[in-house]
């Protein structure tokens, strides 16, 4: 086991190449490739990949680090926020992969869909939306898919409480005999 | 029947904005090619729960072309559990839908934020039931990813051994429902009856029929079984007889293939921009198979082919799944010729907890075990996406830890899920009893969709 720190800027040729082509900072996390890219040029940064040949947007996520402890490792001229969507893509000819990553500040939770480049987002970016409360602007059918649509908050948020929210259910009428 | 007032027709069906769609959104293909069809066809019907409740029928096209919203699920013995299917429905005839999922939400990401990383993989493990190995395997790795531990050489091919199993008895399920879904049903006895002989040597290893918890960060739980190489030898003897049968049941018999043919089919580029993984998207022809492509485990040391189809259709997805159960056999058989010696899990004692005998005469033991159990081992800062080939397409598991020794965030890239996202797609303009088909091939586990 090693401490390893989570951003190092690699000096390999293949990531001088990456951040020459694409123009955005290049770290490894644990030898994967991380591409971090500002709010404004996700989707800019997304059409850029699709021409660029990247075959498939296979996941897309996001984090909160609402109580995160260590200090956040990321390349000079990114600053950390609170929400970070993650967006995983593959390409079929080489098998490379490469995960986009973009701070989303908690006061304006909002980021451009991904929808027009790769449509197999629209899923996960609902369950996004349902889980964080982060909106992709563009997004056809932006609504909640996993939690039930009177739903009130964001579960996955860590300011979200764990086994506090009672199930809903309705209580048996009175009188009946169960 | 109504109109609502305040819907234009012509509009619904030229550009979809009265239901909501952006027509800047996507341009139309300049070849013209199939793609530029997506944003109509695509997962949604653009109406939210709530509005399409209130409406009683699905705005009309024309006065003499009238849709209907027909609701399929989510309580539907096709459905594969609990999937809800809205249908605008043209006479017989499937025009838009969208799968209406959450059912059997239980917030298991969230959970997953509770539990240390060696806890993990129960949880995990219950989200696809029906290949349960495959996520605590992608979570495995993704933790042994985080701590750079280099696991044993056994471990590696018992874990391959499982999967193979594991991934026999989830096609064989699928063999079995989807003849069900079709009529075929003594095609379903005879898919439970051979998957539960593949269980019994899962229980006979790990303990348990489903949820094994048995590949673990590490390695895995237990060393096999006294005996595991007659009960493997004797199902790789008894499987391909009975794949033959099947073969003479379904695969050349006339009523199938009309049944299946040419029903819900779907392009190659309609699968790579849905983002569809697995046996579906290799029925459109594209070789794509994470053991082959991304070699994990000890993938590469051993010979096995990626099958693929030609039309996208369902009997493609059908064949594709049976043969998959042919390379599985032999990727099995060579497992057994090449199975280390060793240890089953690592000698890392940050990791393994001591041994039980060392328990009863050690102190040190003792407390070492007790830590290891009430708090966990801890995990470097930092992030991983590993992912690996399920039966259901690519599995992926996004970890971030912050050094503590639960993961900070756990995240499942289910392919169920987004395999769902085909649906639409494959149902439309086809009948609504083909629609079945459809699902069937997809193969969705909804516990994986909602996880």
């Amino acid at each position: 086991m090693t401490d390893t720190v989570d951003t190092e800027v690699a000096e390999a040729p293949a990531a001088v190449e990456i951040e020459k082509r694409y123009g955005h900072p290049v770290t490894y996390s644990r030898g994967q490739q991380v591409i971090h890219v500002p709010r404004e040029q996700w989707r800019a940064a997304a059409e850029e990949l699709f021409e660029d040949n990247w075959t498939m947007l296979v996941d897309i996520t996001a984090v909160d680090f609402l109580n995160f402890k260590p200090a956040r490792s990321l390349p000079d001229g990114i600053t950390p926020e609170r929400f970070e969507v993650v967006a995983s893509f593959v390409r079929f000819d080489n098998g490379a992969r490469l995960r986009m990553r973009a701070q989303v500040p908690a006061d304006d939770p909002r980021i451009d869909s991904l929808y027009a480049q790769y449509p197999g987002c629209d899923y996960q970016e609902r369950e996004t939306y349902d889980m964080f409360g982060i909106e992709f602007d563009g997004h056809p059918d932006l609504s909640r898919i996993l939690m039930p649509e009177e739903w009130v908050g964001h579960p996955l948020r860590k300011d979200f409480a764990q086994g506090v929210i009672p199930v809903q259910f309705k209580a048996p009428q009175e009188g009946s005999n169960r | 029947m109504t109109v609502t007032p305040d819907v234009e027709p012509e509009d619904v069906i030229e550009d979809g904005q009265a239901l909501g769609v952006d027509p800047v959104l996507r341009q139309p293909d300049p070849e013209g090619g199939q793609l530029d069809r997506l944003p109509r066809r695509d997962a949604v019907l653009r109406m939210s729960e709530v509005q399409a409740a209130e409406q009683e029928f699905a705005p009309l096209a024309d006065e003499n072309d009238q849709t209907m919203l027909v609701n399929m699920g989510p309580s539907h013995p096709s459905t594969h559990g609990v999937l809800r299917l809205m249908l605008e429905m043209d006479g017989e005839t499937v025009r838009r839908s969208k799968p209406v999922i959450g059912y059997l939400h239980t917030g298991m990401e969230k959970t997953g934020e509770s539990l240390t990383f060696m806890q993990g993989s129960t949880n995990v493990t219950r989200m696809d039931y029906a290949a349960p190995l495959f996520n605590e395997l992608v979570f495995s790795l993704a933790t042994e990813k985080l701590l750079d531990v280099e696991i044993p050489e056994r471990a590696t091919w018992i874990r391959m051994l499982m999967c193979e199993m594991n991934r026999i008895a989830s096609h064989l399920l699928f063999m079995a429902t989807n003849g069900m879904d079709l009529g075929a049903v003594s095609m379903m006895i005879y898919g439970w009856r051979e998957r539960e002989q593949v269980l019994r040597f899962l229980e006979k290893v790990t303990g348990l029929r489903m949820n094994h918890n048995y590949i673990r960060p590490g390695g895995v739980a237990a060393d096999l079984p006294d005996g595991w190489r007659d009960d493997v030898l004797q199902l790789l003897e008894m499987l391909p007889p009975r794949l033959e049968e099947y073969d003479v049941l379904m695969t050349g018999q006339p009523i199938w293939r009309e049944r299946l043919q040419g029903v819900g089919t779907l392009s190659p580029d309609e699968a790579l921009a849905l983002s569809i993984t697995g046996p579906v998207l290799r029925s459109t022809g594209i070789a794509r198979d994470i053991r082959k492509d991304e070699p994990y485990l000890a993938y590469d040391q051993v010979d096995f082919d990626v099958l693929v189809g030609t039309y996208g259709d369902s009997y493609d997805c059908y064949a594709i799944r049976l043969n998959e159960i042919r390379e599985s056999i032999r990727i099995v058989h060579q497992i057994l010729d090449q199975m280390p010696k060793g240890d089953y899990r690592v000698q890392d004692t940050k990791v393994t907890p001591p041994p039980r005998a060392r328990i009863d005469e050690s102190m040190e033991a003792l407390i070492h075990h007790f830590k290891i159990f009430t708090e966990g081992f801890k995990v470097p800062e930092g992030e991983v996406y590993v992912a690996v080939e399920s039966p259901r397409g690519e599995l992926g598991c996004y970890l971030v830890s912050d050094g503590s020794p639960t993961p900070y965030r756990m995240h499942i890239r289910a392919p169920s899920l987004v395999n769902l996202q085909s649906l639409p797609h494959k149902m439309a303009d086809g009948l609504v009893a083909d629609a079945v088909a459809s699902i069937s091939s997809v193969d969705p586990i909804m516990g994986e969709v909602d996880r």
